[in-house]
């Protein structure tokens, strides 16, 4: 795929690159600000370096044996080739800043930039996790004040920090219940994890890891998960339900609170997905509803950047009973008002601990960017947040259920609007083709096809971010779309995106003949 | 409130397209008994200057490294990070985007993660590296995880040499998973026996090297061993800077590499975030957890990157995925990436020497005070030191409160293990010949019982 100067070539059988019919071309390919950029290892090279690195005093070498002969085959760009590298990387990608990203399920508000200059204070980016405890008690407050926040705003009695991302806190969640079983006794005969076909596929992998057997709640026509289908499924080896609210329909499940109890009555735990929290904060307390374990996905619900897939911060409240077998390490507050961190299980206040889930104590650069998002909302500013998030979803539903098509009728969402595939009925136009075409009117698309069990869904959600002419125009061009359908206008459909940097990728041919790093090219015999 | 774009007109007139008049009747679906009519009790709204009052306070009670000589490691190390790095992952469209799931507008994300597996293979010496994991420790624990599905074996062996946090991890979610691990106790002196406890049964046997006492381990007689008898082997590394000076864990014969990521790129953080770096021979890939970004071509023929081998992952095969992980590492494993970039393999050998050069210099400083001894016969940028009767967490403090962050105790990680005496001392590229003297001076006051500062 490569020549020999190091510029990326057309790759399918030698065929010219066509620009699209609209477009002319260009002598180096570049249009303007859109700018082709080779991987870093056809530009760099082994001798160039971006960093200076002075001559190491003399000195004898205490490797044994194992000393590598030769640096690593890795060539190096030197600072301004990297600059404008990776700036023109940045500049083919859509982030919040650049537009509104209405992805379903992954809550993409705003990011204050507070929050980054917060997170980079030498107090607390520059500090070593084990650090002797009476140098870091801001650090330590920090943990503090945000578990006192999380435990607000769910009611609940407990908060474990330490996992790294949504999934990471459900591993958590189903852990602890899994040790609460094994103390009751009930380890050997408990071991069902009963999840609704609408679920996230996070809570059936998570359930499986753990040696649960998943056991699906079907989906109902209305899209709620409904008591009785739960209750015919409870019995003695129910562990779990993996139950997320505001449900991945968008909806709040009606029943919730008699779904807890009946799970409670027959010896089981209610695990809550928190990743729709959004919706509810400052409005509805999931301790209030029966809750036993709740994963609190900061870099959606309090905003921590989603950085491209990462890094995440996914806290688990917990109830009472789960509470003694949180995993270390933790915080407690001492009689003299010093903080002291709990990082052995087995010992005192940490007997029952299940084990460790990461090395060291969590996402601190999380904890601060969320902490600084909370304290400058206020708990009335983060109430407001969630009104506008609902709001805005029902605001664009009520606003696209004329020419959209809805799986659950009338009745209003929470903080997403979902929408299915009816309307594309025979018009040769499916979801994604909608969604490449968004891409083209300039905004991120919303999730699609999923959840599962609505057919061609379109999950939109605005957030509380976007502002009413933000809403409008995404209302506008979203109308637009669903006339061009009904014209018959396949084209713009299905030839979209046009003005991405990119035109539609050959997912099939990357999974078929995976090509996963770059390797030199041969020199030609 | 400065984030919340709706006015109170706004809301009116939004309220009035949906049809209804208040906005509580959204919420009609919650109980009525747990819809609370006022704001949650917890402070008001602070603007910016207020917040930045409140947590500067709060950091301002931390000892931050770079205030002090600094000498801590054991899996977290403290390198210099350029200028460039921090800019250019603050940049909006990296900061601000979702996992690239809408690839023709997520080309940044994507190119930068086939350039990140691209270093992160070469450095591990490994065919394919996936595009991240949440840190070093769960990568860990997914390695055994993953030599399990390959081998179809339940037990796993751990080295005594393996972090101790590394280990509680991987006891901990191996465990709920079903597998049975042996570990090895604590191996000061790297003088341990795994190749007897490779059995028919060993799914893996997993070696850190520089181990957490900071010896180096000769990987090929166990990786010779470990596949003569069916098993993998899994190689550890927790300073990925050692990369740039000693020969590759898949050189040696490792199967998978898994190593945290931070001294590239990453800042210390309290721990936290970091990047977990996995690496393996490439028969395994399609047994790897996490993401995966490959090459492919557009409509037009043109080069372009896309997730691939997804058919792995949760969101396909839900309760038959290869793992529930659904983020890597976004935002860390391009700092990991633009830091590499600088540095390059020749940048990272030199910054390597320079490590151990100023390991090897305080090493042999420390060892000429009386009542200490370096254990280590071999080490790259941090060591094991013996202070003879003393405990090494009482030392600790007391050269803390000399303003000298010293290094980590054993107990630290090794409580009621009899270690009390040692202690982990880490030299990176930011200490000075000053830095060094004054933690050699300041040990020599608490060791010497003297009042010196």
């Amino acid at each position: 795929m490569l020549n020999r100067q190091g510029r990326p070539t057309i790759a399918a059988g030698d065929a010219p690159v066509v620009a699209s019919a609209a477009e002319h071309h260009t002598f180096t390919g570049n249009r303007a600000l859109q700018q082709i950029e080779p991987l870093l290892f056809e530009i760099g090279s082994t001798e160039r370096c971006g960093v200076d690195l002075d001559e190491p005093a003399p000195f004898t070498a205490r490797l044994g044996a194992l000393e590598a002969a030769a640096p690593v085959d890795l060539p190096a760009l030197s600072e301004p080739e990297t600059m404008r590298h990776f700036v023109r990387l940045s500049q083919k990608n859509y982030g919040i800043d650049t537009g509104m990203f209405p992805l379903g399920s992954c809550t993409m508000k705003h990011n204050p930039r507070l929050n980054e200059r917060m997170a980079r204070l030498p107090g607390f980016a520059d500090v070593h996790p084990l650090q002797p405890v009476a140098t870091v008690q801001g650090a330590l407050a920090v943990m503090d004040q945000l578990a006192h926040w999380l435990l607000t705003l769910t009611g609940m009695p407990a908060v474990a920090l330490s996992p790294k991302a949504g999934a990471h806190g459900e591993l958590l969640g189903l852990m602890a219940i899994k040790a609460a079983i094994a103390a009751s006794g009930e380890g050997a005969t408990r071991n069902v994890v009963l999840v609704p076909e609408s679920a996230h596929g996070t809570n059936p992998a998570t359930a499986a890891l753990l040696g649960f057997r998943v056991k699906s709640v079907p989906a109902r026509e209305d899209g709620a998960v409904h008591l009785d289908d739960v209750a015919g499924l409870l019995g003695p080896d129910v562990a779990a339900i993996m139950l997320t609210n505001p449900n991945t329909c968008g909806l709040f499940e009606p029943q919730i609170v008699e779904i807890a109890a009946a799970l409670h009555a027959a010896g089981g735990y209610f695990y809550c997905d928190g990743a729709n929290f959004n919706a509810i904060v400052g409005k509805v307390r999931p301790g209030d509803l029966g809750v036993d374990a709740m994963h609190i996905n900061l870099h959606k619900t309090f905003s921590t950047p989603h950085g491209g897939g990462g890094p995440g911060a996914g806290p688990v409240v917990l109830s009472e009973r789960l509470a003694p077998f949180a995993p270390v390490p933790f915080v407690r507050r001492g009689a003299d008002g010093q903080f002291a961190l709990v990082e052995q299980a087995g010992e005192g206040d940490a007997a029952q601990a299940f084990g460790r889930l990461t090395a060291f104590h969590g996402q601190m650069g999380m904890y601060v960017r969320a902490l600084s998002f909370m304290l400058s909302h206020g708990g009335e500013g983060l109430r407001q947040a969630s009104e506008d998030a609902v709001l805005s979803a029902n605001y664009v539903r009520a606003s696209l259920a004329d020419l959209l098509t809805t799986p659950f009728g009338d009745r209003p969402c929470m903080h997403e609007a979902l929408f299915d595939d009816a309307w594309l009925k025979d018009t040769g136009v499916t979801t994604l083709d909608i969604a490449k075409a968004l891409i083209d009117e300039g905004f991120h698309p919303m999730t699609v096809y999923f959840p599962l069990v609505v057919h061609g869904a379109m999950l939109i959600e605005p957030t509380e971010s976007e502002s009413k002419v933000s809403l409008d125009l995404f209302i506008a061009a979203m109308r637009d779309l669903a006339m061009a359908v009904k014209r018959g206008d396949v084209e713009r459909f299905t030839g979209a995106p046009r003005h991405a940097p990119l035109r539609r990728l050959d997912e099939t041919r990357a999974a078929r003949q995976p090509v996963l790093r770059w390797t030199r090219p041969q020199p030609v015999a | 409130m400065r984030y919340l774009p709706l006015s109170g007109a706004d809301r009116e007139i939004m309220l009035g397209r949906i049809g209804v008049s208040a906005v509580d009747a959204l919420f009609a679906d919650a109980p009525p008994e747990c819809l609370r009519d006022q704001a949650p009790d917890l402070p008001r709204r602070k603007g910016e200057m207020a917040v930045e009052r409140a947590l500067g306070r709060l950091a301002a009670r931390n000892v931050s490294a770079g205030s002090v000589p600094f000498f801590l490691g054991a899996g977290a190390y403290r390198h210099h990070v350029p200028a460039t790095v921090d800019h250019l992952i603050q940049r909006s469209e990296f900061l601000t985007s979702y996992t690239p799931y809408q690839p023709e507008i997520a080309q940044g994300t994507l190119q930068y993660l086939f350039e990140f597996q691209t270093q992160v293979a070469a450095l591990t010496g490994m065919e394919v590296a996936n595009a991240s994991m949440y840190d070093g420790s769960t990568a860990c624990a997914e390695a055994v995880l993953m030599a399990q599905r390959i081998t179809r074996r339940k037990r796993a062996v751990l080295s005594g040499g393996l972090h101790p946090h590394y280990a509680d991890v991987t006891h901990t979610v191996c465990g709920f998973a079903g597998d049975s691990i042996t570990s090895l106790p604590p191996d000061v002196a790297a003088s341990e026996d795994i190749i007897s406890q490779i059995g028919p049964d060993t799914s893996c046997v997993v070696v850190q090297s520089p181990d957490v006492f900071g010896n180096l381990r000769d990987l090929a007689p166990i990786a010779e061993a470990a596949h003569r008898a069916g098993a993998l082997l899994v190689a550890v590394v927790t300073e990925a800077v050692s990369f740039g000076l000693l020969t590759s864990p898949g050189a040696q014969g490792a199967d998978i590499v898994v190593a945290e990521g931070q001294s590239i790129g990453n800042a210390l953080n309290f721990g936290g975030p970091y990047v977990g770096l996995f690496a393996a021979r490439s028969k395994f890939v399609r047994q790897m957890p996490g993401r995966l970004c490959g090459a492919t071509v557009d409509a037009e023929g043109r080069r372009g990157f896309v997730l691939t081998l997804s058919a792995r992952e949760q969101h396909i095969r839900r309760d038959k995925a290869t793992s529930n992980i659904c983020t890597n590492s976004g935002l860390c494993c391009l700092a990991f990436t633009i830091h590499m970039t600088l540095l390059g393999g020749h940048g990272l050998r030199q910054l390597a020497r320079i490590n151990h050069a100023n390991a090897v210099a305080l090493a042999d400083r420390l060892a000429a005070l009386p009542g200490v001894s370096v254990l280590n016969r071999s080490f790259f940028n941090e060591f094991t030191v013996k202070l003879a009767g003393r405990d090494a967490a009482e030392v600790v403090e007391r050269l803390a409160a000399c303003g000298v962050l010293g290094g980590v105790p054993v107990s630290r990680l090794l409580p009621g293990a009899g270690l009390d005496d040692l202690l982990l001392v880490a030299s990176t590229e930011v200490n000075t010949d000053e830095d060094r003297a004054a933690l050699a001076d300041a040990l020599a006051a608490v060791l010497g019982e003297i009042a010196a500062c």
